[in-house]
């Protein structure tokens, strides 16, 4: 067994110990249908034992998390008898099993003398009865939901195998207004939509954003003065950044997985090539040279390679070549026009947009571009991107306008890669073009 | 000032030149091809949507109040050059997923380029548009295809290229609402604006 402890400070997190050594999947797919754990997420308590304001939050965001994955099915709390008034306690499993959970976490969760956070935490097999894993931290009131976030994350991979994605965060564009005056604005917030703020006025049009592998900078593209061009922008200070200057219109920025370079598109007289730039010198290089289209690039996860969609075997498709612009090579042969290729973090596949029969889809490939898989359809579905454990992938998804330019409802979507488990994200507005974050307090 | 004047003035009777040869009102809105069915469905957007379309509704008013000043080229009617282009036909088609320029859209841009000629302080910027049945960052390329296509013609014409700017919105800035055949066909375009 594990014991882990983190700690949340104002801003920065830092785990003191971490990885869990469990690889067993408990996950059973059968035709499809994904059989969720059952769980039992008791109230964490507080010094006296009884549940405690913040406890009863921070179990209701982890049941939120895990319900969310799609993976898990929490039991009503009311159902429980007598949950342990501690994590220190073993609990008595003759109240537990007739539930059918499998796991049970216990907590503990209140604020000091000092008004910081402390947290413990111990996940049981209910099925073994032994404890799987346990830890602990403290937090700021602000740091609250991420603190819930990480024990969310621990039980997921203890139980599924698969890396950790809820301490995350999600950019986004928010839209309003009417269809030929749609107002756009950058927004954040994090992965269960929680912590909303927006960080445009929504004064320029703005598009495509994505982050670094920091998480502390956003690429996009933004329309200031009418001179289209990727920016960058800082999310703690707030300040934006025009990325060089070309005579052009700049657009499709995504981070090289190293931080240091960012791969683009720039249109100019017609045709759009592909770019890096080296953003410690801000030098330069032309990738490929055709009068065609070459656009949405995404590096591999070891950052040696680019998937991109070309038009120039007449429709758009998608292509992979190395980090210098050799070795281009095809990879979509089947119907229809594919767009938007995002490569997974695990390396496996590729997340694309596919236009067949009128209708959008959300689909993923392995990256010799066999093995097609279509997730998501609809009028208008685009824009897919990988949570960091490249097991859920988030999308939006357009309505169709009506003629006077209302309707036309977008929202964002989320959905497990093997097909199941579709669901909404709410956000106070419309929404389009998401972006995942990498696992806060990742570094490169 | 004299010579912005005069070049109103000649612009105002390049107009009626123009008036003159034209038949209708309807090449204003112009169409997206020789297929019958995009350009009725161009003509029957052009009088069912204008109350939703700032650029239809501006053809609308500027050919209604040409024609009430019939031919007379009095000073009295001296419009705003954007007015003036939009009269021209400011506004090309193009079919779906194409930047190629149809004949229509190449008469069009013969009478831009005409205006362009007899205004040469004007400059001009080419918005590339899309409709919304793409994906973001090709339709961003496309409507730069699209600008460019169309500043590359007006060159070829004898415009001098200094004086032509593009710009793409991709499928950020319909003219027209709705999600169908008639709003794509009327949204995938390029509207020259003087700067």
């Amino acid at each position: 067994m594990l014991k882990i402890y983190f700690l949340i400070c104002l801003l920065f997190t830092s785990l003191i110990s971490s990885a869990s050594n469990s690889q067993t999947t408990r996950i059973k797919i059968t035709d499809g249908q994904v059989a969720r754990i059952p769980i039992a997420i008791a109230d964490f308590t507080g010094p006296d034992g009884t549940p405690t304001a913040e406890g009863r939050q921070i179990s209701k965001i982890i049941s939120d998390d895990l319900r969310n994955s799609g993976l898990f099915a929490p039991v009503d709390t009311a159902a429980f008898i007598n949950p342990p008034s501690s994590p220190d306690i073993t609990p008595n499993f003759d109240n537990w099993s007739p539930l059918g959970v499998e796991g049970l976490i216990i907590g503990s969760a209140y604020f000091d003398d000092e008004n910081v956070l402390q947290l413990e935490f111990k996940l049981w097999d209910v099925v073994t009865q032994k404890a799987l894993t346990e830890g602990g931290g403290s937090a700021a009131p602000a740091g609250l939901r991420r603190i819930a976030h990480k024990v969310a994350d621990f039980v997921y991979v203890e139980f599924t195998g698969d890396k950790k994605y809820f301490d995350t965060k999600i950019v986004y564009i928010s839209e309003s207004g009417p269809q030929d005056k749609r107002i756009k604005r950058l927004a954040i917030m994090d992965q269960d939509g929680h912590n909303h703020r927006f960080l445009t006025s929504g004064r320029d049009l703005v598009l495509t954003p994505r982050f670094s592998p920091t998480a502390h900078e956003i690429a996009y593209l933004n329309y200031f003065n009418d001179e289209p061009n990727i920016y960058l922008f800082q999310i703690a200070t707030g300040q934006t950044e025009k990325l060089g200057s070309f005579p052009g219109m700049t657009f499709a920025p995504r981070f090289h997985p190293d931080g240091n370079k960012l791969i683009m598109s720039l249109a100019k007289d017609g045709s759009t090539n592909i770019f890096e730039m080296d953003l410690l010198t801000r030098d330069t290089r032309q990738l490929t040279n055709t009068v065609h289209i070459d656009t949405a690039p995404s590096y591999s996860p070891d950052g040696n390679n680019i998937v991109f969609e070309s038009d120039r075997d007449g429709r758009q498709q998608l292509f992979i070549m190395d980090r210098d612009g050799s070795n281009v090579e095809r990879i979509s042969y089947n119907k229809g026009r594919y767009a938007t290729p995002v490569w997974s973090p695990r390396g496996d596949v590729i997340a694309f947009t596919k236009m067949m029969g009128g209708e959008f889809f959300i689909g993923i490939m392995r990256t010799d571009g066999s093995g097609e898989r279509l997730l998501a359809r609809g009028f208008l579905v685009e824009a897919p991107t990988w949570a960091p454990n490249g097991r859920v992938l988030m999308y939006y998804k357009q309505e169709k306008f009506k003629e006077d330019g209302s309707g036309g409802k977008t929202s964002l979507h989320k959905i497990d890669i093997t097909g199941f488990n579709e669901i909404i994200v709410n956000t106070p507005a419309d929404a389009s073009d998401p972006a995942w974050s990498p696992l806060l307090g990742s570094k490169p | 000032m004299i010579k912005r004047l005069l070049t109103i003035c000649a612009a105002t009777i390049l107009l009626a030149a123009c008036e003159t040869a034209s038949t209708d009102s309807n090449e204003v809105v112009g169409s997206s091809s020789g297929t019958s069915s995009a350009s009725g469905a161009a003509a029957s957007a052009s009088s069912n949507t204008s109350s939703t379309s700032n650029m239809a509704s501006d053809s609308a008013s500027s050919a209604s109040s040409a024609s009430s000043a019939g031919g007379s080229s009095s000073i009295g009617s001296i419009k705003s050059p954007d007015e003036l282009l939009a009269k021209v036909g400011s506004t090309v088609y193009f079919d779906y997923d194409q930047s190629t320029l149809t004949a229509e859209a190449q008469a069009t841009l013969d009478r831009q380029a005409a205006f362009l000629k007899a205004s040469p302080s004007f400059r001009i910027t080419i918005e590339g548009h899309c409709d919304e049945r793409g994906t973001r960052e090709y339709n961003l390329a496309l409507g730069d295809r699209r600008a460019s296509a169309v500043r590359d013609y007006l060159v070829a014409k004898g415009i001098n290229a200094s004086r032509l700017s593009t710009i793409s919105y991709g499928k950020e800035r319909p003219s027209v609402g709705g999600s169908n055949e008639t709003s794509y066909s009327l949204n995938r375009r390029s509207i020259s604006k003087i700067d």
